[in-house]
């Protein structure tokens, strides 16, 4: 029992491990922020290469904590993000004053993903849920300084309370329809009937807030834009990562029986998430605004991977997810290094920027390709695998409406591209002297997103777990 | 031979090109790598005739498979008939001659000839491909490098231009994907794979859907009507280089797909929509030549041409007959050497007299004879004279036209045989006021071509005369292959 729970909670527990040596050092003797900052990455990175190791599939408590090799590779995703970040943003996180609080509270919501990723059950779900969201608000509130800073940590804590009293609501219909939360015993009681639907449209509901899915997109812009670039890039990426990964489990597991249901539902909402965020894409100004609603039209794309309920589908989504760490924390990794030199995040500020920052700029344009799904970048073969996985059932009126939406971002792409590489200016944004693990950091995105893609065994590594 | 070399040798060129310090550097090294790139493809070139030669039949010589995704069926399948080798001669040569001509760019160097190398490795790849994946792959992969030669070396409106060119050829890989998704999902097989689709059945109902889808997304690419418009604004943008390797190999990959992927996989959509694409195609030629009789630019000149030109292909593909189809793939192969000398030849007097207006030049055969001797005959070629490429390859477009008795085809063919009188037109007014003519005083001093523009020069010349007056060669390279997209289109 012991080795069993050990073994199959064994991320959670590295890092429950790695929380409390932080809060232990924190409370302990003083330590500068450099060194803190090391160590952290070091166990960060431990921890990533920790989650290959000794996997095992298996439930825990019941049935409420499942685990097996496919999950374990999407904790490994989000380990590998937060190792990013860490690396990508070392520059905001030594001058901060509140380091070691800022990666307890980071962790303490890695944790929450964690366990909802596991999750086998509703009530599960929910706790999980709470855990990953509410550490995220206070970090959204991290620039002390900056009203807008707590405009954001605000609007995140209401949007999130809201969420959570519909997912509850929802919760609570599913037990009423069908007396059971737990994850396996639903699908046997399911059969379609109003009361079920409606549960599940608040369900849906929930998620499509946390995944900010147009209609309920509408507090992600200015969250994004207050944030500090740091936690702005953890929600939309690590964030938006688990959120879709424990969607994949709701829908291809929990309600495969309803799946004739959800399938119009999803596809029509992955249609206007993707027309509506690449249309207000295409007027921001703000970079942080402008990746906002660029993840948003991402999600999009995603959501027709999912739409497709198959092996494929779960494959796709979880590779396009691995891409999109890739691409999305590189992107914000440049915005953040340009925000803490210079102090700019306009878009009209990067003109000319390859001028004065060469490495910086081709690992912007690369990510900004990867977004734009651009070969040779990992990008386009998680886009093409998203739309083929969505194609198989056969609706080529939203594939089409899909694959020219690709014209409309890469638009707004190339609008960031053609300011750093072809315009002038005569105040372009001074040589930028990174720090070694931002350079580390974003060679390792660059790494990643031409990587990826070209070796192919990674979609294969993918595929053998989702089977 | 092993056609992964194509690939590999550009990748290497570019990792070369990266490590470089100096301008000199970089630009030897591309021009060892082009010129490597050139020795390999005329041995490609002599190694398919031999193996023909030899008797072997087989559709696609040097085949290679190699695992790529086998989850989603897609391998590396690489394979060239006649068709492919004759792109890939026409991307060497434009490609060595593209990289000469570039010689005296101060303008970031080394990422301009990272691009030209990375473009040619684009259409290498595209060319060889057998499986529609890795084709649409190459193709997509050329895009970037094109938005980007326009919009940082490029002249004039060169950002509107980039992203006209980007958006719309990224519209037409949108339309290709959804065709392609339709090819994979709607045969008896879920497969990426050539030569396995053109066996298999795909049934009537797909095809009438993707055929359109594939044909227009291809045909944006080669300035199919009305989809052309980004064809003049790209061209007269683009550094010289940029323009040749846009006009010359870039517009041709659309040419290609259009008859490789659409009109052979699906020859039930080509022969429906065969009446609207020759009707398309007739437009775009007599509209490209009547537009370019307007034009006073000399690059606007040629990217309008360019678009009656690449008329000539798409109407030849639609005609479905074997000689047509030959000829449709010689006018690529012509065009492209040609088009690429023109826009050499301009980009060289662009560059002394720092103005491309037709009115404001004049007697140049004085100052620069070597220049001017070029533009005469690259202008020759372009309106069809005996002797020249472009007669051999209009000729057997033609002449495959022809063969259709019935008179739509007729009287289509003879529209668009007329545009040949309006081309000499513009022709010769535009060479005749540059080259002849009183001269303007402000030129006196200018000096004629150097070394390496020479070089690119003879280079592309010897290919338009070697077709010119030998059309034998590439008739037997492309014919067989014409025959078996015949032989499949007429259901044997």
């Amino acid at each position: 029992m012991l080795n069993d729970f050990l073994l199959l909670m064994k991320a959670e527990l590295a890092l429950a491990f790695i929380l409390f040596l932080v809060l232990i050092l924190k409370v302990g003797k003083e330590i500068t922020n450099e060194r803190l900052l090391a160590l952290i990455q070091l166990l960060l990175l431990g921890n990533f290469i920790f989650g290959f190791f000794f996997i095992e599939s298996g439930s825990l408590f019941g049935g409420m904590f499942t685990t097996n090799g496919l999950i374990a590779f999407q904790k490994s995703i989000i380990s590998l993000g937060i190792y990013l970040i860490s690396l990508l943003f070392s520059d905001w996180l030594k001058k901060s004053e509140l380091l070691p609080e800022f990666f307890i509270l980071l962790l303490s919501a890695v944790l929450g993903m964690f366990f909802l990723i596991s999750s086998g059950n509703l009530l599960m779900f929910y706790l999980s849920v709470e855990l990953a969201t509410i550490p995220v608000a206070a970090m959204a509130n991290f620039d002390l300084d900056k009203k807008i800073s707590s405009e954001a940590s605000m609007k995140m804590i209401l949007s999130s309370a809201l969420s959570s009293g519909v997912l509850l609501f929802g919760i609570s219909l599913i037990y009423g329809a069908t007396g059971t939360i737990s994850f396996d015993q639903i699908p046997a009681l399911l059969d379609g009937n109003g009361l079920q639907i409606l549960a599940f449209v608040f369900l849906f509901t929930a998620f499509a807030f946390k995944l900010s899915i147009v209609p309920f997109h509408l507090w992600t812009a200015d969250v994004y834009e207050g944030s500090p670039i740091a936690v702005t890039s953890f929600l939309s990426v690590i964030s938006k990562g688990a959120i879709t990964f424990i969607l994949l489990t709701t829908l291809y597991k929990v309600f495969a029986p309803m799946h004739d249901l959800w399938y119009n539902m999803v596809m029509l909402l992955s249609v206007i998430t993707m027309v509506v965020g690449n249309l207000f894409a295409l007027r921001q100004q703000n970079i942080k605004r402008f990746l906002a609603f660029s993840s948003i039209a991402q999600v999009g794309f995603i959501l027709l991977g999912i739409s497709s309920h198959s092996m494929e589908g779960t494959s796709s989504v979880v590779y396009f997810v691995l891409i999109y760490v890739f691409s999305n924390l590189a992107a914000f990794g440049v915005a953040g290094a340009i925000s803490q030199a210079a102090g700019k995040e306009r878009i009209e500020d990067y003109k000319g920027l390859y001028q004065t920052n060469p490495l910086i700029s081709w690992v912007l344009a690369l990510s900004l390709f990867s977004l734009a799904g651009i070969p040779p970048t990992a990008g386009f073969f998680g886009k093409l695998f998203l739309i083929t996985a969505g194609a198989s059932k056969g609706n080529y009126f939203f594939i089409t409406v899909a694959a020219l939406n690709m014209i409309i971002s890469l638009y707004y792409y190339l609008r960031i591209v053609s300011a750093v590489f072809m315009d002038t200016n005569h105040q372009p944004i001074p040589k930028i002297n990174l720090d070694h693990s931002t350079k580390l950091g974003m060679i390792i995105c660059g790494a990643g997103i031409i990587l990826i893609g070209l070796l192919s065994w990674v979609y294969d590594y993918i595929t053998a777990l989702s089977f | 031979m092993n056609l992964t070399l194509l690939i590999l040798l550009p990748l290497l060129t570019a990792v070369v090109i990266l490590l470089m310090r100096s301008g000199v550097q970089v630009k030897w090294s591309a021009l060892i790598g082009a010129s490597a790139q050139f020795i390999l493809a005329l041995i490609l070139f002599f190694a398919f005739r031999k193996e023909r030669a030899l008797g072997n039949e087989a559709q696609m010589l040097f085949e290679l498979q190699y695992k790529w995704f086998p989850s989603w069926h897609i391998s590396f399948h690489l394979g060239v008939d006649g068709i492919s080798v004759a792109m890939i001669l026409l991307t060497a040569f434009v490609v060595i001659a593209g990289v000469l001509v570039s010689w005296n760019v101060e303008k970031m160097t080394k990422e301009f000839y990272l691009l030209l190398i990375l473009l040619s490795l684009g259409a290498y790849g595209f060319f060889i491909s057998l499986d529609l994946f890795i084709l649409f792959f190459f193709l997509e992969i050329a895009v970037i490098p094109k938005y980007l030669l326009i919009g940082i070396w490029g002249s004039g409106k060169k950002e509107y231009a980039a992203n006209k060119l980007a958006l719309m050829l990224m519209g037409g890989s949108a339309l290709v994907l959804v065709g392609l998704l339709g090819l994979y999902f709607g045969g008896s097989e879920n497969t990426f794979d050539l030569l396995l689709l053109s066996k298999i059945q795909i049934p009537v109902i797909v095809q009438k859907i993707c055929f359109p889808l594939l044909f227009v997304g291809f045909g944006v690419f080669t300035a199919l009507f009305p989809f052309h418009t980004w064809v003049p604004d790209g061209h007269s943008s683009a550094p010289t280089a940029g323009s040749m390797f846009l006009a010359g190999i870039s517009m041709k990959l659309g040419g290609y797909g259009c008859l490789r992927v659409a009109t052979y996989l699906m020859p039930e959509g080509a022969k429906e929509y065969a009446n609207l694409i020759i009707v398309l195609s007739a437009i775009a030629i007599l509209y490209g030549a009547f537009a370019t009789m307007m034009q006073k630019d000399l690059k606007y000149i040629n990217a309008y041409s360019s678009v009656s030109h690449c008329g000539f292909v798409l109407l030849g593909v639609g005609m479905l007959t074997k000689t047509a189809i030959a000829g449709a793939v010689m006018q690529m192969v012509s065009h492209g050497l040609m088009t690429a000398l023109f826009f050499a030849v301009i980009g060289m007097i662009y560059e002394r007299t720092h103005t491309r207006e037709v009115n404001e030049m004049g007697g140049l055969i004085k100052v620069m004879p070597f220049i001017t001797t070029v533009l005469f005959i690259v202008g020759l070629c372009s309106l069809g004279l005996p002797g020249l490429s472009g007669f051999v390859a209009e000729m057997t477009v033609f002449m495959g036209s022809w063969q259709n008795p019935d008179p739509f085809h007729r009287v289509a063919t003879i529209a668009a045989c007329m545009s040949i009188v309006v081309t000499a037109v513009y022709i010769l007014r535009a060479i005749g006021q540059t080259a002849m003519g009183p001269m303007n005083e402000r030129y006196l001093s200018l000096q004629d071509a150097r070394w390496n523009e020479k070089l690119a020069a003879i280079i592309l010349i010897v290919g338009i005369i070697a077709i010119g007056i030998a059309p034998f060669w590439l008739n037997d390279l492309v014919t067989p292959a014409a025959d078996i997209i015949m032989q499949k289109i007429a259901g044997k």
